[in-house]
């Protein structure tokens, strides 16, 4: 193989890699918005699917981009969610708290579906 | 007038690297011509709404703040981690806090970095602005560790603000 077909296939899998990465991070803002208890806890969880989610599946896509145009276009589609997903998070928990939906402040420990069903302190 | 030339030459870049020919054969002046109409009606009607100054074209800071925001990507993707672990341990244990967090920076345009700073940081995010702070919303005691959010507010006022401006 030549050097510059090795570099192909080094981007090719540092780009599925990257790509990988995000997609756990966008399960995982699934799972943690299906799984907190209140809207406010559900936003973080949903936070984590357009910070890092978003941008690690940017960054895979960027590697593979075969023009320039089409980085730079990638690049300010990145740019550009780095800058608006905080401004849409921060609209929605003002929206919420301006009517005045109370956040839950107490401490949230549910217990394991194993331990389900029975008395508090057996086990 | 600096503000009004860098908001051209930014706009014919962007025009440039989303629908650009760089030639000037076939359909292409047309499409040229509309792109030179559309970047002198944007450019005019900004300056017709009297916004073109240092916090629309941050043509200043954009050096700084391109070095915060890598310095913010690092802390993004630990909070991202800690936020993971959270929310995939099979027994969660968490506590959510309200906190007041302090505002120092000198701008507008500082204290609107810091408050989406801490937004985009997973766990924690700005709830409402007040007159000399932000009331947070945090997911776990852990992301309301006063110091780290100092050191934030403080980079993000001198990302902003390496140069002041005289009024």
């Amino acid at each position: 193989m030549s050097p510059a077909e090795i570099f192909h296939y080094v981007l090719f899998a540092a780009s599925v890699a990257a790509m990988s990465a995000g997609l756990v991070f966008v399960l995982a803002g699934a799972i943690g918005v299906n799984r907190l208890p209140d809207f406010y806890t559900r936003m973080h969880a949903a936070g984590v699917t357009d910070t890092l989610g978003a941008e690690l599946i940017v960054l895979g896509l960027l590697l593979q981009s075969s023009d320039w145009q089409t980085f730079a276009k990638l690049a300010l589609v990145g740019l550009l969610l780095f800058l608006t997903s905080p401004t849409a998070t921060h609209a929605i928990a003002n929206a919420a708290h301006r009517a005045g939906h109370k956040p839950m402040l107490s401490r949230f420990k549910p217990a394991h579906p194993k331990d389900a069903g029975k008395p508090a302190g057996e086990g | 007038m600096f503000y009004g030339v860098s908001l051209t030459a930014f706009l014919v870049a962007l025009w440039l690297t989303l629908s650009g020919p760089f030639t000037l054969s076939g359909d292409y002046p047309i499409v040229m011509t509309v792109g030179v109409i559309s970047i002198a009606a944007t450019v005019a009607l900004t300056f017709r709404m009297r916004i073109v100054d240092r916090e629309t074209v941050p043509v200043g800071p954009m050096v700084p703040l391109f070095a915060y925001w890598s310095w913010l990507g690092g802390e993004i993707f630990k909070a991202n981690l800690a936020v993971l672990r959270m929310v995939m341990k099979p027994e969660i244990d968490m506590e959510p806090r309200l906190i007041r967090v302090p505002a120092e920076q000198r701008t507008d345009l500082g204290r609107c970095v810091f408050a989406n700073s801490i937004t985009l940081t997973p766990g924690t995010v700005t709830v409402d602005i007040e007159d000399d702070g932000f009331l947070v919303h945090a997911l776990d005691g852990e992301f309301t560790d006063p110091a780290g959010f100092a050191e934030m507010g403080q980079r993000s006022d001198v990302a902003t603000d390496g140069r002041r401006e005289a009024k």
